[in-house]
């Protein structure tokens, strides 16, 4: 059999003698059919049912900014001693989120991991959403958000710059970088198909938008050669960041004297962490994704396997930090930090440790040993879920506990959330799953070009393209 | 429009002008506009402009609202943004004297409180009174002041003074008023003054004192009543038991060795409290080993700030104190009649005889001081434990009432109510004091005064009173008017005005003056005019030159009254009135409150938000009980169904975003004694005596104003006149309510320890954050508050250390064994730094502002522990935590070792609270400066910024005195000397302990402090080498007391 032409696919389809990674009986043509399908068939109920409940949130979030910027950050529940809360606590929760994203498509794939093609694209769509909602916390929750670009080192007339000993400015540049190159990598990846959705689709604008944005691409050599090292090169990029901007968004914390917060574990413990809520991320995502748009034959039930051991691995991490933080808490003989860990375990928030524990460690590291439990997508949707709650507490735990009862006991305080806590945090929810269902609307949530790719590889490696060439 | 509407609504001329004509022999019209008030013309003015009558009925018809929405909806948008006002400058042509713009005045004057004139001097910019400092060369004061005087100036701006004459409800003028006296005066001229009352509280000012003279004699007949809440009746009485007249008690703490306070808050309460905290605290100073202390021990029911410097605090009920003062006065060997034997049931054994051995070393140099709770026995007791103990002439000096006409206050007010319900009075002239709010609960002042014909009430504010009052003439504020009062002393201090009346208010010498047949005679013109006529033998040339050095220094010299030779009655008898103190059931007390006092003060956000000492309380009262009879009530208290509507919640949020929960949440009692009834929340006092519910005074206000109204309980509502201050057979019994008290510092959670052994105070002393020893215990290890070697060390730091070795490096030092808890500090800095007042909900949610705050811990046994005062403003680190995390550098080093805050340059993040390990920042989470009440604007101090929304604050200390300073030295060509630089809290500081100055200097008053070996800092260990460093608090325990 000859092969076949990515772009035209004119080629008849083959049999493929079944991978692992992708279903059986697909071809060059199958794929694109099927993912791109989703975005150029017709709107389904459901999506609109489900665009509706996100768009709701997503004005709750508008109300709950729009009363802050109006009447002040007073709106949360935020006081003295506990400055950060709920705002700090989500910016951390969705960074950490769109961790997993990166992972899997730029060091996946410096890995040469082939299991990442089918999950990559919306998991990078994912860390693009989950930076933007991670984006504005730091700045709705500013005493005067209108003048966040003073956080920026922009030649202004008095000759002020940033104070560049603060954490705070790390994190601006690590988070812009962030967001920029992960979009930058999406984007990269997206002209291919973009380029594929031109050539299918029936719909003028449709036609006029998908190849204004696939930038003339015609899937010649020189097309794909570039393409190929400017994805490398992103990759390369991106790599050094999976790990870097959550080390910087932890220093934030361990930079700071307060007990609790002032720890050297927290770096490598909060990219664990990261990976591990971002991969519930991506399994909470991937297992209704593949249902309703009834892509199974690509998000198999060996990737959800996948996931949950990597779910599994980053959470004993996580667990290895938690033990290693409470150890060092006693073992250091510091008084605030004993006092701390104790308060945390004990004090009037211990019912959130222990939710976060029995989140995070209990029931994740008991079930995730199971193949049937990993390979049950009701139950690793569960699981996820549940970690991903975890991993919220986790942040609270950290930020509030710390702060409420820090050096001196008169100025000990207690945090309580106000309507506008959680507005803004459901609304980010909002805003994160309006965004995610115009992606899966409009965009192929996975990588078509990639897919075929791995239909050529797979067929290689079986032999099967060998043999007909032969 | 129908035709019918038009035909209705024809300007009926004929109807009108008949209408004319048949009035026209009875009334006069003097224009159109008069007949317009007829019907006919109303009702063509209604049916000509319809739209009209829309409006006016309904106030607003849809357009206008939808108008309206839409514009408000626009302005909402608009008062986000921070608004400056509008502010037009006008350049003076001819600058007066003196005045140099930005460059404050001081002015001498006097603060009359409890009738006694505290001296003050007041800081004017541009005319306008902004700050109230002590007055040095004033005795009660000698330069510092306390919470009531500093906070006055904030009453002066108040809002909600009565700006207007009101009379029968309504807008008067001044004229209809003046004629109305006329009237008055005319009648009662004919009747001798016969129903002719005055009311007015006590009265030290000899100038009002020789108007009320002159009206007495005009008006023979006529009655001059005193009457305040907190009337000295006791103290008044007592000295009337012991000598037979009434005489002043002057207390030389400055020389007293051994002090022993019967129930009484000499430091705080007493109407010299600001120069016997000073006295008191002088000999307490310890600057090393070889120092000696005086030795306080205080028998009370409350902790009072007083009570809590005790080195032996005896906690007993208040009618146990008569018991002990007997026991005592017996030990000691005063031969009175009456005083019987009497023993206390729980009184450690050793405490008495030890006291007594105590006081016998110290002869002469000893003072017992009988509060004014305490009964007149106890006074005479302690007047003749002191003679006993060749005290008088020594440490208690007797002088003169310092009061134009010392009397017993209730029986006065008694007297002057009977009158009045068998309709003896006619005329009752009220000289303030809210009388209706503040009058025992079984004294029917309100219900009588009705009876009364005409009703002149000169008040402060439209209150209680002044509704049930004919005439509410609104009062000039003790900053707007001339006057005269006695200090403690007898010292006479002026009383002068800083500002023009704002709102055309009148003083009660320019009241007065109208009755003595004188109007128009200016409050100046009256106390000049007597004053010059005591100084006959001046021209009045030299009298002016006179006069005016007596404003200029706010005293008027030798008239300091001189001790007075008394002898204790020879038939002195304390025979118990009553057959003894009842011992069963619970005891209720009455304090005055210690923040807004007797209700004067109420309408007083400072004295509103500023946490009660020990309890840290703010914006509420609270029925406080012992631990342990918390627990007795808990279990024995029977619940009741209240009726009306309860106290209601506090405040608090809905279920999903609850607020402060159940730890702020206090159960509702319902108190009962003799028969009247009054709900209020229960909060339990670590060191109260047990069985016994202390209720402070002046909340449950009706009418105070957007403030004070509606606040708390009102402890008037059970205050008998029998027992003002305290009695037995009170019932407490439980209502199913519960009520949000908010407080600054949370102690003690009772019932639910979340860590019982990381308590909140147990930890602060875990924590090394305050050090403290006995005086025995410091003699032998001097070095006891220093940090161990292993937590000095002074770690390496990334960042290149700043250059103090130039200039000046500022620095603070603060002496527990001096701190009081009394608040001065707080009110100080919250009046020189603008500092915004949030309100309850606000400080609920832990949002309060103060810059420098008075931490409050406890130690030992929940029922009587140790109590500590820590004040807490920013430590200016040298290494500070604060500074390295702002992201846009808002908070830097100077290089005078002051960590600065740049409210221009802060955006928020408030990451340099979270980081500061002393949490002295505060942020505004809101716009909490009022920059919305016209009338406030004048109380700021122009040198600071009046904060915005969204930024942080803090300490600066006082860096805005500093700048003035340093730049008026510099234009001289000189150093700064030390101290003459203060900060607002050190400055006020009653007891010294607050120094600051420049550490660099080796000879200056703070850097001698910090070289003492008390001296520590606060979590040196964190390596942030705080620049406000402690002096650790000492105590001097009889060593022969043995404390459980």
């Amino acid at each position: 059999m000859d092969p076949v032409d990515p772009v035209t696919e004119e080629k008849p389809a083959f049999v493929e003698p079944g991978s692992p990674w992708i279903a059986p009986g697909h071809s060059y043509g199958s794929v694109s059919d099927r993912i791109a399908g989703v975005v150029l068939g017709r709107t389904r109920k459901g999506w609109i049912f489900g665009f509706a409940i996100a768009f709701f949130l997503f004005l709750v979030l508008n109300y709950g900014i729009t009363m802050l910027f109006f009447v002040g950050v007073g709106k949360f529940g935020i006081n003295i001693p506990v400055a950060w809360a709920f705002a700090i606590t989500n910016f951390v929760w969705w960074i950490g989120i769109g961790h997993a994203g990166t992972l899997i498509s730029a060091f996946l794939l410096l890995m040469r991991q082939k299991w990442r093609t089918s999950i990559n694209r919306f998991a990078e769509a994912m860390t693009i959403f989950a930076v933007a909602c991670a984006g504005m916390f730091p700045l709705i929750h500013m005493g005067r958000p209108w003048l966040f670009y003073w956080l920026f080192p922009y030649p202004d007339t008095m000759g002020v710059w940033p104070q560049f000993r603060s954490p705070l400015v790390w994190d601006v540049f690590a988070v812009s970088t962030y967001f920029t190159v992960s979009l930058l990598f999406w984007y990269v990846g997206l002209v291919p198909d973009l380029a594929t959705l031109r050539d299918k689709a029936k719909n003028k604008l449709a036609k006029v938008a998908y190849g204004f944005f696939s930038m003339g691409w015609r899937g010649s050599v020189k097309h794909w050669r570039r393409h190929e090292v400017a994805s490398l090169l992103l990759a390369g990029i991106a790599t050094p960041l999976v790990v870097s901007v959550h080390t910087v968004v932890s220093f934030d914390f361990t930079i700071a004297i307060v007990p609790g917060w002032h720890s050297t574990i927290f770096p490598p413990y909060f990219v664990a962490g990261a990976i591990y809520s971002g991969f519930a991320m991506v399994i909470m995502l991937a297992i209704p994704l593949r249902k309703w748009f009834h892509l199974e034959d690509f998000i198999t039930i060996r990737h959800l396997n996948n996931m949950g051991k990597l779910l599994l691995a980053t959470g004993m991490i996580v667990t290895y930090s938690y033990v290693m933080e409470a150890f060092m808490a006693f073992y250091s003989a510091d008084k605030f930090e004993s006092y701390m860990m104790l308060n945390r375990m004990t004090g009037p928030y211990a019912i959130v440790f222990w939710t976060l524990i029995a989140c995070n460690i209990a029931i994740p590291m008991t079930f995730l040993w199971s193949y049937r439990i990993r390979t049950n997508t009701v139950a690793l949707f569960l699981i996820a879920g549940v970690a991903q709650v975890g991993m919220w507490l986790e942040r609270f735990v950290i930020i509030v506990t710390s702060l409420h009862r820090d050096f001196v006991p008169s100025s000990w305080g207690q945090f309580y959330p106000t309507p506008t806590d959680w507005e803004v945090l459901f609304g980010s929810l909002g805003l994160f799953f309006c965004l995610f269902y115009l992606f899966a609307r409009l965009l192929p949530s996975i990588s078509i070009f990639e897919m075929r790719d791995l239909v050529h590889k797979t067929a290689e490696e079986a032999g099967v393209i060998a043999g007909a060439a032969e | 429009m129908s035709s019918k509407d038009n035909d209705n609504g024809r300007l009926d001329l004929v109807s009108i002008r008949s209408k004319l004509e048949t009035d026209a022999g009875k009334r006069f019209w003097r224009s159109l506009e008069e007949v317009a008030e007829t019907e006919e013309y109303k009702r063509f003015l209604n049916s000509e402009f319809p739209y009209g009558v829309e409006k006016s009925r309904s106030g607003m018809n849809r357009r206008d609202a939808l108008k309206l929405m839409g514009a408000s909806a626009a302005l909402a948008g608009l008062t986000a943004c921070t608004k400056m006002p509008v502010e037009k400058i006008v350049p003076y042509v001819n600058a007066p004297e003196e005045f140099v713009p930005g460059k404050p005045l001081f002015y001498a004057s006097a603060m009359p409180w409890q009738g006694v004139g505290q001296g003050v001097l007041v800081w004017s910019f541009m005319g306008r009174p902004t700050k109230i400092e002590g007055n040095n060369d004033h005795p009660g004061s000698l330069g510092r002041a306390n919470i009531f005087m500093q906070a006055s100036v904030l009453d002066l701006y108040d809002p909600d003074r009565s700006q207007v004459l009101i009379h029968e409800g309504r807008v008067g003028s001044w004229s209809d008023f003046l004629v109305q006296v006329d009237e008055l005066r005319a009648a009662h001229l004919r009747n001798q003054g016969a129903g002719l009352r005055f009311l007015t509280g006590t009265v030290t000012s000899p100038t009002l004192g020789d108007q009320l003279r002159d009206l007495l004699k005009q008006f023979p007949q006529a009655q001059w009543h005193q009457y305040e809440p907190l009337a000295r009746d006791n103290t008044r009485e007592g000295a009337r038991l012991a000598f037979g007249e009434y005489v002043e008690t002057i207390y030389k703490f400055d020389q007293a060795d051994v002090i022993v306070s019967l129930d009484a808050d000499f430091l705080f309460t007493h109407p010299a409290g600001v120069r016997y905290a000073n006295d008191f605290a002088n000999k307490r100073r310890v600057t090393g080993p070889d120092s000696k202390m005086n030795r306080l021990y205080a028998v009370e029911a409350t902790p009072t700030i007083t009570g809590v410097q005790a080195d032996h605090r005896l906690r007993l009920r208040p009618s146990q104190v008569e018991i002990f003062a007997r026991s005592l006065a017996g030990a000691l060997g005063v031969k009175v009649q009456g005083l019987g034997e009497a023993s206390l049931p729980n009184l450690p054994s050793d405490w008495l005889p030890a006291l007594v051995r105590d006081l016998q070393n110290h002869r002469g140099s000893s003072v017992i001081v009988a509060g004014e709770p305490q009964p007149p026995a106890v006074h005479a007791l302690a007047h003749a434990m002191n003679a006993a103990l060749g005290n008088v002439g020594k440490t208690v000096v007797y002088i003169d009432s310092i009061e134009i006409s010392p009397t017993n206050q209730t029986q006065s007010f008694r007297q002057l109510v009977s009158d009045m319900g068998s309709g003896k009075v006619q005329t009752l002239i009220i000289l303030g004091h809210n009388p209706v709010y503040t009058a025992p609960a079984d004294i029917p002042f309100a219900e009588n005064l009705t009876k009364v014909q005409q009703r002149i009430y000169l008040g402060l504010y439209e209150d209680e009173t002044s509704v049930l009052c004919n005439w509410h003439v609104p009062a000039a504020h003790y900053l707007e008017s001339w006057g005269d009062a006695r200090a403690y002393d007898g010292t006479v201090s002026t009383i002068q005005p800083l500002i023009a009346p704002l709102y055309d208010g009148k003083s009660a010498y320019e009241l007065l003056t109208l009755f003595q047949g004188q109007p128009g005679r200016t409050g100046h013109t009256i106390v000049h005019d007597y004053w010059q006529s005591q100084q006959k033998q001046l021209s009045p040339q030299a009298f002016e030159v006179q006069w005016e050095s007596w404003l200029e220094k706010g005293v008027i010299d030798g008239t300091a009254f001189q001790p007075k030779q008394v002898a204790l009655r020879k038939d002195l008898d304390v025979t118990p009135a009553s057959s003894g103190p009842q011992s069963s059931g619970l005891e209720i007390v009455f304090i005055p409150d210690p923040t807004i006092w007797d209700g004067s003060f109420t309408n007083n956000g400072w004295l509103q938000e500023l946490p009660k000492p020990l309890t840290k309380l703010t914006w509420d009262n609270a029925v406080m009980v012992s631990p342990a009879t918390a627990e007795r009530l808990n279990r024995e208290m029977k619940t009741v169904k209240t009726q009306g509507p309860g106290m209601g919640p506090g405040t608090g949020g809905p279920w999903y975003s609850p607020g402060p929960t159940e730890s702020s949440k206090y159960e509702v009692v319902e108190l009962s004694f003799q028969g009247r009834k009054v709900l209020g929340p229960l909060l339990v006092v670590p060191g109260q005596a047990d069985d016994c519910v202390v209720l402070t005074l002046g909340y449950g206000r009706q009418r105070a104003g957007r403030i004070g109204t509606d606040r708390g309980f009102n402890a008037y509502s059970i205050r008998t006149a029998e027992n003002a201050w305290f009695g037995s057979g009170l019932e407490v019994a439980r209502t199913n309510q519960r009520y949000e008290l908010v407080m600054t510092q949370h102690h003690f959670v009772i019932g639910q320890p979340s860590n019982p052994r990381e308590g909140e105070t147990v930890s602060a002393f875990h924590r090394d954050l305050v050090r403290v020893a006995t005086l025995e215990e410091y003699r032998q290890n001097p070095d006891f508050a220093k940090d161990s070697p292993d937590m000095t060390t002074q770690a390496q730091s990334l960042y290149p250390p700043y250059d103090y070795s130039k200039g000046y490096q500022w620095g603070m030092s603060i002496d527990l064994n001096a701190c009081i808890g009394c608040n001065a500090c707080i009110i100080a800095c919250q009046a020189e730094n603008n500092i915004a007042v949030v309100g309850k909900d606000q400080v609920g949610r832990g949002r309060p502002m103060h810059w420098i705050r008075v931490d409050t811990y406890f130690r030992g046994n929940l029922d009587n522990p140790e109590i500590y005062h820590e004040t807490v403003p920013c430590m200016q680190c040298e290494n500070a935590p604060c500074e390295y995390v702002c992201p846009v550098g808002a908070t830097v080093h100077s290089p005078e070792g002051i960590n600065e805050m740049i409210y221009n340059r802060c955006v928020g993040t408030r990451y340099c609270s979270n980081n500061c390990p002393y949490k002295v920042r505060r942020f505004n989470f809101y716009l909490f400066s009022d920059w919305n009440t016209p009338s406030l604007f004048p109380l700021r101090n122009p040198r600071v910024t009046v904060r915005s929304r969204g930024v942080m604050e803090k300490c600066t200390y006082c860096i805005q005195r500093i700048r003035y300073h340093e730049i008026y030295a510099e234009e001289e060509g000189r150093k700064l000397k030390d101290g003459e630089v203060l900060t607002a809290c050190q400055q006020t500081c009653p007891t010294q302990a607050i120094v600051f100055g420049n550490i660099r200097d080796e000879n200056s008053q703070v850097a001698k402090l910090k070289a003492q070996s008390r001296k520590y800092g606060l979590l040196e260990e964190l390596n942030t080498r705080p620049r406000t460093t402690y002096l650790a608090k000492l105590w001097n325990p009889n060593p022969e007391i043995k404390e459980s």
